[in-house]
């Protein structure tokens, strides 16, 4: 797991292709969410902003991990690597997850300066919401973006197949996030964030047994 | 003749004059023999539809999930079936539950839709397995399609838990323009009755078209065989691709 999950950064360090394409898209639709709002009500939509700019730039990149592997014509190869097929699926969602991270710490500096919200007080539990949400959103986007990498109109079918399944993930982290972006403290936040940490689990192993069944040829 | 194959043909037999039946029953106990409930006048006998359609699609909806646990489990295209026809059937019902609900709540609450936990939950389910299908549709092609479809069912169906708690906490969050819903107020015995006949009818309805269903996908995937082993067969490919080709357009229905 840990050769592959080296391997793609690396080759993400070295072309910097997924992770520029990304921060750009990030700025471009905070941009538009901008111009598009209402100066006076943005500071309250800034949690929602956050989450629905972070997962629709999501959806266009987590299917890289696999794309990549296909046009090199590396998949077959990957595959038949001596490892547990759920370690494939681990090494890509952490990869996606990593990338992300880049993207999600750049919106979530700009959204303050655009949005003009201070720092949270209970800035480490704002942090673990982010993260959370960032894991539910990466597990399942990258279970189902090796299912749509494999079919015509990719494109479409990845944010169908992720976006009702995902409800948990957008509710809770936007609660959250609006719960800690306004002052409230990490107790208050405490439902949502176990709630959010349960979905995480259950999705990660869900994906990391089920893989398996997705790449059988 | 094997013992599944005989069950099959008694509800082939059974099934539509019985659905028939019921159905006339369930229209003669819902509009004439239940009395019109007080408060809400005869608005509240769709709800002899309402409810038991929502029944119907969570049946639908679980036999899905298990029947696409079951494929995974033991690869038999069988199982793929069920779970394909049972999303087909549960979406219909799923659908109806959706266009009743609206037509009740505007007299009654005043508003075609609110997010009420329960609505919320519903519109979710049909949109999950509206995706289903769309993918079973996209990758007609796909070998494969059965197995992404019964993973898509499978994680759908462990991660519906997830939804109801997280809709259920953000609701309580919100002000909700609802109080409370009750349900249909069964005060009297013969709305009961009623209830109890529509529910027979509907659970005999979905069996038929669970049963409609899977044949068609059965034949299809026969007549999919059936060209597979032709093309194989070169010399005599012509006649049998004729054959099958006859066959999908003298109506039969199942290439859907």
């Amino acid at each position: 797991m840990w050769s592959i999950l080296q391997k793609d950064l690396r080759l993400e360090l070295r072309t910097k292709e997924a992770l520029s394409g990304l921060v750009v898209l990030v700025v471009l639709i905070l941009l538009t969410f901008t111009f598009a709002l209402d100066p006076e009500g943005a500071t309250a939509a800034g949690p929602a902003v956050l989450w629905v700019t972070l997962i629709f730039a999501g959806l266009l990149s987590v299917q890289r991990a696999f794309l990549i592997e296909r046009e090199n014509g590396s998949w077959y190869g990957l595959l038949l690597c001596p490892v547990d097929r759920g370690a494939i699926f681990i090494a890509k969602m952490v990869g996606n997850i990593i990338v992300l991270a880049v993207a999600q710490t750049v919106l979530v500096v700009l959204l303050m300066l655009f949005f003009g919200i201070a720092p949270p007080p209970a800035l480490v539990a704002f942090l673990l919401a982010n993260a959370l949400g960032l894991i539910g959103f990466s597990a399942l986007a990258t279970l189902f973006a090796a299912i749509s990498v494999r079919l015509r109109a990719r494109e479409m079918l990845l944010p169908l197949l992720v976006l009702p399944l995902l409800v948990p993930v957008i509710i809770c982290a936007v609660e959250a996030s609006r719960i800690l972006l306004t002052g409230g403290s990490a107790t208050s936040a405490g439902v949502w964030l176990r709630v959010l940490a349960t979905f995480d689990v259950i999705i990660t192993v869900t994906g990391w047994l089920i893989f398996e069944q997705l790449v059988l040829e | 003749m094997p013992i599944h194959s005989r069950i099959a043909a008694l509800a082939d037999r059974v099934l539509p004059p019985a659905t028939v039946l019921a159905m006339l029953a369930a229209l003669w106990a819902v509009f004439l023999y239940a009395p019109n409930e007080r408060m809400q006048g005869p608005v509240q006998r769709i709800f002899y539809f309402h409810v038991n359609a929502a029944w119907s699609a969570f049946i639908g909806f679980a036999v899905a999930a298990g029947a696409s646990a079951l494929f995974l489990w033991r690869g038999r295209a069988s199982y793929d079936r069920l779970a394909q026809a049972a999303v087909e059937v549960g979406m219909l019902f799923c659908t109806m539950v959706l266009v009743t609900g609206p037509i009740w709540a505007r007299p009654i609450w005043g508003t075609w839709w609110t997010w009420d936990p329960r609505l919320t939950m519903t519109m979710i389910l049909w949109t999950i397995y509206a995706v289903y299908l769309v993918l079973r549709s996209m990758g007609r092609d796909d070998p494969q399609i059965a197995r992404y479809a019964a993973v898509l069912a499978v994680v759908g169906l462990l991660d519906v838990p997830l939804i109801m708690v997280s809709v259920r906490l953000w609701r309580g969050m919100h002000p909700s323009v609802l109080a409370s819903r009750e349900g249909p107020g069964l005060a009297d015995p013969r709305m009961v009755m009623a209830l109890l006949v529509a529910f027979l009818t509907f659970d005999l309805l979905f069996l038929w078209l669970l049963r409609l269903r899977y044949e068609g996908l059965r034949l299809r995937d026969e007549l999919r065989d059936l060209d597979a082993l032709s093309a194989e067969r070169s010399g005599s490919a012509a006649g049998a691709s004729g054959l099958s080709e006859a066959l999908r357009g003298g109506g039969l229905g199942v290439h859907a």
